[in-house]
């Protein structure tokens, strides 16, 4: 569990994180959205005492974070910046994060099983590509075998096969019990893998819901049908008081319109259907809608791309 | 903190620049003694009786402390600002978020080695130049000999200490040695020869230490002794290290 | 147009890329996929120019990219973000390629403007994200105005927004009846993005199809199927009903019906005779990324294996779990292909069970029937910054069925033997 309490951090003029209050919640996988410059990153340096809060506190499991003791076996972090010496082994790199923190060194080897770089232990990390980077990166997270988890942008670099095991893993490790708190730009990825999501703007609290509740709230749903009975059944729809909204082709949809009772309709007056899905529209329609007023810049069309206002510190 | 004690031990030795820097001070400053004191062999032998007493064999054997230094240096920057330049810093106050006891545990083990290397490299110097000498050459039971031998450890092992100390406050390895190598290639040297600049510039850090190394005292008016100049390395040393706790305690990673 | 006929690349004795053909169109978004290490990268250079081909040859527009008169004007290229000297600003960086070409310097403006660079313009580009390079190196693609572009990976680093635009940016690009080429591993961003599919594993083509006949052809469809929640014996009814018509019915965790085998229509008509009434009947299409796991599965390097949490069991942890097991957790074995009939269940986990085929046998329609990973695969060197150990990571990923499952029996055969094998080869 990771609780946030009035969470804020100014550089100088401008308000990086702003009052943050909210809970990550274990046993779920809970996703952090936020535009750029949203303050994203700043609130998870946060979280590890990496950056100290001008006002306001982060709990781990109840404690700050320099009050754990052996924090890695606490809280395990996924950084999206690189966080080790490229001139150290990804051994020798996991052997002192663990001797640090009186892990047992047969874990090393076993975290680097797990993550697919025993083969290449050994080997200097900077001759590592960006996917072998972020699988250093994850089994330094799961060295202390922790009960939070902290993963920034995890699936940057890896190719397919790493794209669905990190997914599979982060999945499992919240069955587990475990607080699974991911940050990511990828909605489609987020969208197969967060339960609970945490959007911010701005550095402020956007939205604290669950992930199907999100999309509710944010994104058009309807019911779409298909059948060979197309004229009949608009009418019944229109005598139930149901609005069409679309029709194109054979289609018809129908908006905030519930299948079920669609579906009890044609089957009173039996009516032959070939499709009736219910539908909702992406995360990521959601989220942009969400976000459509926080985002310091934006697209006027299709061809200019969103300015870069807000990120400055981010390249570092 | 015996555990961050041995994480910092397997971070220093799992670096190549480690070996690298330690064993080319040792090299160095050791091969230069034996060229310089190769050299003076022959012309002690040509000096006048008053040059005669103010020769001092020890310390001519320590000539290449001048260049192994800047090896120490560079040991000493490395093994703070790498922490930053690599981004591990991050991985590493995650790990340990008492950020006193990281510093701490940082700098002993570095200053370990740092001792340990030291100590080797001024007694393999001494040896070496006293068997370069040849008959000119001074004993390790010889009055004050051991105190400068010793000492001139004691100097490698401090010069790398105020390099991490400084290198914790500035975090850039480029910075750093950008700073702190011109400093005792020559600013300290230039100051300290220059007459004008003279009594500011016996009280920097590697002139007040490396009087230690020195066992016939030069007809000078410094005013401290041996050990007295090495404390006033020492000083130098504690306040850089306060002043890279500071800013490591008070800043973000 | 790019056209690749009979394209080789060796390094030594390594084959990177081997005997590929294939057309990439111009008026649509082609994706390249393939896992690390199968080569894509290797291509792209050689169709830049910047590698020579073994052997065969690639070509735009009919010539190679080095006999192109002023290429830059007609082939736009993101390969890597990182090309940038990074004290130069950016718009410096614009201004040098422009020049180079004899592109006038009011198009670097332009671009500028398009990438939405235009406030950081003068910033040196060392201190950029990664979503900032990538910006500016699409910026230098665009810069020529092309006909051919080349995009590697290019929505790395980007936010939501900047996801939205690239894609939109890309399709615009096609819609001009430009030639579009883009390489990227996610697969969830590429269905949306690409409509033909070009898929390479160990340097060889693997698929050159439309996105919709890739999915189809990889994957199996299937129909999902709700009776009222009042009336659980409405499900029973069907569930019999359908299976009696061939199909083959599975329940889902929402209480819904998963029915692969049968036609829409013939579910709907079926449930009208037994006397159902239906809550939903939605056609399902598997994700790209299942099929594409399905096709390229044993072409991969780099696999993760279950954590097994016995090196903490040292000292015991106070609080921390028992090690459960983790199902699904990259074993080979998972994405098993549908058993004969079955249609199969998409993300099964690799356990004996009726939901997929047993793990012991990953038995990939393509794969060849002796250990594929006994032999030294070919493996480019340029492509990846380590391509090195990669043979060695298969075998690591070949030996874990036998030591992790002890309880998959059948398994022991094939595994155990790969074993034996590579270690000799040591």
């Amino acid at each position: 569990m990771i609780e946030l309490a009035g969470l804020t951090k100014r550089y100088g003029e401008k308000v990086a994180v702003d009052r943050l209050t909210f809970t990550v919640r274990p046993g779920v996988v809970t996703g952090f959205l936020g535009p750029n410059g949203a303050g994203k990153s700043t609130t998870m340096r946060m979280m590890l005492g990496l950056d100290r809060p001008t006002a306001g506190e982060v709990r781990i499991d109840g404690r700050p974070y320099d009050r754990l003791k052996d924090p890695l076996t606490s809280i395990g972090a996924l950084l999206e910046a690189k966080a080790w010496h490229g001139g150290r082994s990804a051994f020798h790199h996991l052997l002192c994060l663990a001797q640090s923190n009186g892990i047992p060194r047969g874990r090393v080897h076993e975290v680097l099983e797990t993550v697919g770089l025993a083969a290449v232990a050994r080997k200097k990390t900077k001759t590592f590509s960006l996917g072998m980077g972020r699988r250093l990166g994850i089994a330094a997270a799961l060295l202390g075998d922790p009960r939070v988890l902290l993963f920034d942008e995890p699936v940057n670099g890896l190719d397919p096969e790493g794209i669905h095991w990190i997914r599979t893993l982060m999945k499992s490790l919240a069955a587990q019990g475990r607080t699974v708190f991911v940050s990511s730009h990828l909605m489609n990825e987020m969208a197969v893998t967060a339960d609970h999501l945490i959007v911010i703007g701005r550095g402020r609290l956007l939205a604290d819901t669950s992930m199907a509740e999100f999309i509710r709230r944010n994104a058009r749903s309807y019911v779409r049908i298909r059948t060979p009975e197309r004229e009949r059944l608009l009418d019944v729809l229109h005598e139930a008081g149901v609005t069409v909204v679309e029709t194109l082709g054979g289609d018809v949809e129908v908006a905030d319109g519930k299948a079920e009772r669609i579906g009890e309709l044609a089957a009173q007056h039996r009516i032959v259907l070939h499709e009736l899905s219910p539908r909702q529209a992406s995360l990521e329609e959601a989220f942009m809608r969400l976000t459509a007023q926080t985002v310091e810049y934006h697209a006027q069309d299709e061809t200019p791309a969103p300015r870069w206002g807000a990120d400055r510190r981010k390249g570092n | 903190m015996r555990n961050v004690v041995r994480s910092e031990w397997t971070k220093i030795r799992s670096v190549a620049s480690t070996v690298w820097t330690l064993s080319l001070a040792l090299v160095v400053t050791a091969a230069l003694g034996m060229l310089v004191s190769g050299l003076l062999r022959h012309d002690v032998g040509r000096l006048g009786p008053h040059q005669r007493l103010a020769f001092d064999p020890t310390f001519a054997a320590f000539a290449g402390m001048n260049i192994g230094q800047l090896a120490m240096v560079v040991f000493g920057v490395l093994v703070v600002s790498n922490e930053y330049s690599t981004g591990m810093i991050r991985a590493s106050l995650a790990a340990v978020p008492q950020r006193g006891t990281f510093f701490l545990a940082k700098i002993a083990v570095a200053t370990g080695l740092a001792l340990a290397v030291g100590m080797a490299t001024s007694f393999a110097a001494f040896f070496l130049g006293q068997a370069m000498l040849g008959p000119h050459r001074a004993s390790i039971g010889d009055p004050g000999v051991l105190r400068a031998v010793v000492g001139g450890g004691l100097y490698m092992t401090l010069i790398a200490v105020f390099s991490m100390g400084v290198a914790a406050m500035l975090r850039s390895p480029l910075l750093s040695l950008g700073i702190l190598m011109p400093f005792f290639f020559l600013i300290s040297h230039v100051l300290g020869n220059v007459d004008a600049t003279k009594r500011v510039g016996r009280f920097l850090p590697d002139q007040a230490g490396s009087r230690i190394m020195q066992v016939v005292a030069p007809a000078d008016d410094t005013p401290y002794g041996p050990w007295a100049g090495l404390g006033i390395m020492v000083l130098w040393v504690a306040a850089a290290l306060a002043g890279g706790y500071a800013v490591l305690k008070r800043r973000d990673a | 147009m790019i056209e690749a006929v009979g394209l080789t690349k060796r390094y030594g004795d390594k084959t990177a890329v081997h005997n590929l053909s294939f057309q990439v169109r111009p008026g649509m978004v082609t994706g390249f996929l393939g896992p690390n290490g199968s080569g894509k990268s290797t291509t792209m250079r050689m169709i830049l120019g910047l590698d020579n081909p073994t052997s065969g040859r690639v070509t735009i527009a009919g010539r190679p990219y080095r006999e192109l008169p002023n290429a830059p004007r007609l082939v736009g290229a993101l390969l890597d973000a990182k090309a940038v000297h990074g004290g130069r600003s950016a718009r410096n960086h614009l201004l040098c390629l422009a020049q180079m070409s004899g592109i006038p310097a009011r198009r670097v403006d332009e671009v500028l403007g398009v990438v939405g660079l235009q406030d950081v313009a003068k910033r040196r580009s060392k201190g950029f994200s990664l979503g900032m390079g990538q910006r500016l190196g699409i910026a230098a693609a665009l810069l020529g105005d092309p006909q051919v572009l080349l995009f590697d990976e290019p929505v790395n680093g980007l936010d939501p927004e900047g996801i939205l635009w690239v894609r939109n940016l890309m399709r615009a690009l096609a819609a001009e009846g430009r030639t579009v080429f883009v390489s990227s591993h996610l697969m969830s961003e590429m269905a949306l993005t690409a409509d033909h599919l070009i898929v390479i594993g160990r340097g060889q083509l693997l698929a050159d199809m439309s996105v919709k006949d890739f999915i189809s052809a990889n994957s199996a469809d299937f129909a999902r199927v709700r009776t009222p929640d009042t009336e659980p014996q409405q499900r029973e009814k069907l569930t019999s009903a359908l299976t009696e018509a061939g199909a083959h019915v599975l329940p889902e965790p929402d209480g819904a019906l998963r029915v692969t085998g049968l036609p829409l229509p013939r579910i709907s008509d079926i449930a009208h005779e037994a006397g159902v009434r239906l809550w939903e009947l939605s056609p399902h299409q598997a994700s790209l990324e299942e099929a594409y796991m399905r096709m390229t599965q044993g072409v991969v390097d780099y696999r993760s294996t279950v954590d097994q949490r016995e090196g903490l069991m040292a000292p015991p942890q106070p609080g921390a779990q028992p090690p459960l097991p983790v199902p699904g957790q990259g074993q080979p074995g998972w994405y098993p292909p549908p058993p004969p009939g079955a249609g199969g269940a998409p993300y099964a986990p690799p356990q004996p069970g009726p939901y997929g085929t047993p793990p012991a046998h990953p038995a990939h329609p393509a794969a060849p029937p002796v250990n594929p990973y006994a032999q030294p695969a070919p493996r480019p060197t340029a492509d990846q910054g380590a391509a090195e150990p990669g043979a060695a990571q298969d075998r690591t990923a070949q030996e874990r069925p036998a030591q992790d499952r002890p309880a998959a029996a059948p398994a022991a055969a094939q595994p155990s033997a790969a074993r034996t094998d590579t270690e000799d080869a040591r």
